[in-house]
């Protein structure tokens, strides 16, 4: 039986197709069987950031409306050879898979898989409910910025209504440089607002987007730190107990330092 | 000469990292409460129910609303009654 995760946020482009890419990489590589579902219907990205876009034969929508098996439509990644991609239709609209189609077709997949992942569509429309119908677990990613956080409470408050009980945080795009100034909200500061668990902080790394033009998830590069902060998401998601990095608040020590210049 | 003095000993201006903290904080106080009108009228007809058994109430004119202010929600009737039942 697998372990069946939704990817979302609430505001758009904070980040849940990369968070998608690199939890699906990152458990492939400790050995799972992972299952990525892509439900950002005619938005399709989640194939680009892992390299898959040239070997799509069918998708979603050709699966939940029965035009084929769903193992007809998985893409098996080139690297990890137990990930595998079920990409969404570029064609379709949001209203093309309805709730219980994807409760049905993520039942079918839960004997083949240790971990199926859904990324869901920004917003809280027809899509979203979609989305997280047939999750256990949801993730939301978010911002260290105002209207991200407000979005995501008003996500948390959703799956709440929809009997969600196990929802954990990620806070991406963190400037450790500006929260050290002040000028950001931290990882703490956040959860504290939302009161929701934490497992994951994740900085603003340009190898992000280095990576996403490769199309392979920063995971896999050793000198990233965004790729260590998934690696982190990954093992805690496995259990692990890994200790948060605290980028230290400017103190009084620190603006004497900045104000003289000195050591 | 004096601002650098006052940012030195932290009293300068607030950090904005502080302060999006604070509108965060008051405004998810706001979000959280703001109910659908279904969920008010249902609220409303509850109300009456339950206070129906123990008072005759004008319907008509009675008033339910949330009200903010700056750090709190309360929730607000008013209910003209027309008379106490006795015994139920
Ligand atoms: N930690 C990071 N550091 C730098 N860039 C990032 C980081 N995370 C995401 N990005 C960039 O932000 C952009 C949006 O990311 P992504 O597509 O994953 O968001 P999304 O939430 O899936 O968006 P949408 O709501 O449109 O589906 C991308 O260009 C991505 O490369
Ligand atoms: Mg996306």
């Amino acid at each position: 039986m697998s372990e069946i995760i939704v990817i979302t946020s609430g505001k758009g482009g904070v980040g849940k197709t990369t968070t998608t890419a690199n939890i699906g990489v990152g458990l492939a590589m400790r050995g799972n069987r992972v299952a990525l579902i892509d439900t950002d219907t005619g938005l399709r990205n989640l194939d680009l950031l892992l390299g898959l876009e040239n070997r799509i034969m069918y998708d979603l929508v050709d699966v939940t409306s029965g035009r084929v098996k769903f193992n007809k439509a998985l893409v098996r990644h080139k690297k990890y050879d137990t990930l595998y991609l079920l990409p969404t239709s570029q064609v379709k609209d949001k209203s093309a898979v309805n709730p219980e189609q994807l409760v049905e077709l993520c039942k079918e997949m839960q004997k083949d898989f240790d971990f199926i992942i859904i990324d869901c569509p920004a917003g809280i429309e027809q899509g979203f409910k979609t989305a997280i119908a047939a999750a256990d677990c949801a993730i939301v990613v978010t911002m260290p910025e105002i209207s991200a956080v407000r979005d995501a409470d008003k996500i948390i408050g959703e799956l709440g209504r929809a009997d969600k009980e196990n929802i954990k945080l990620i806070v991406n795009r963190i400037r450790p440089q500006m929260v050290e100034n002040g000028d950001m909200l931290d990882m703490e500061d956040i959860n504290e607002i939302l009161s929701i668990d934490c497992i994951g902080q994740v900085p603003d790394d340009e190898m992000v987007v280095t990576a996403t033009n490769r199309g392979e998830p920063v995971i896999a590069m050793k000198d990233s730190t965004a790729g260590k902060a998934y690696k982190n998401i990954v093992g805690r998601l496995c259990g692990e107990r890994i200790p948060f990095y605290k980028p230290p608040k400017e103190g009084f020590f620190a603006k004497l330092k900045k104000l003289f210049g000195m050591f | 000469m004096l601002d650098i003095i006052m940012k030195v000993f932290g009293k300068a201006e607030k950090k904005s990292g502080k302060i999006a903290k604070e509108r965060l904080q008051v405004v998810l106080i706001h979000d959280r409460a703001s109910v659908s009108p279904e969920i008010m009228e249902q609220l409303k007809n509850d109300i009456i129910a339950v206070i129906s058994k123990y008072m005759v109430i004008n319907k008509n004119d009675m008033e339910i609303s949330l009200a903010n202010d700056d750090e709190s929600v309360a929730l607000v009737a008013n209910i003209p009654v027309n008379s106490l039942r006795h015994k139920i």
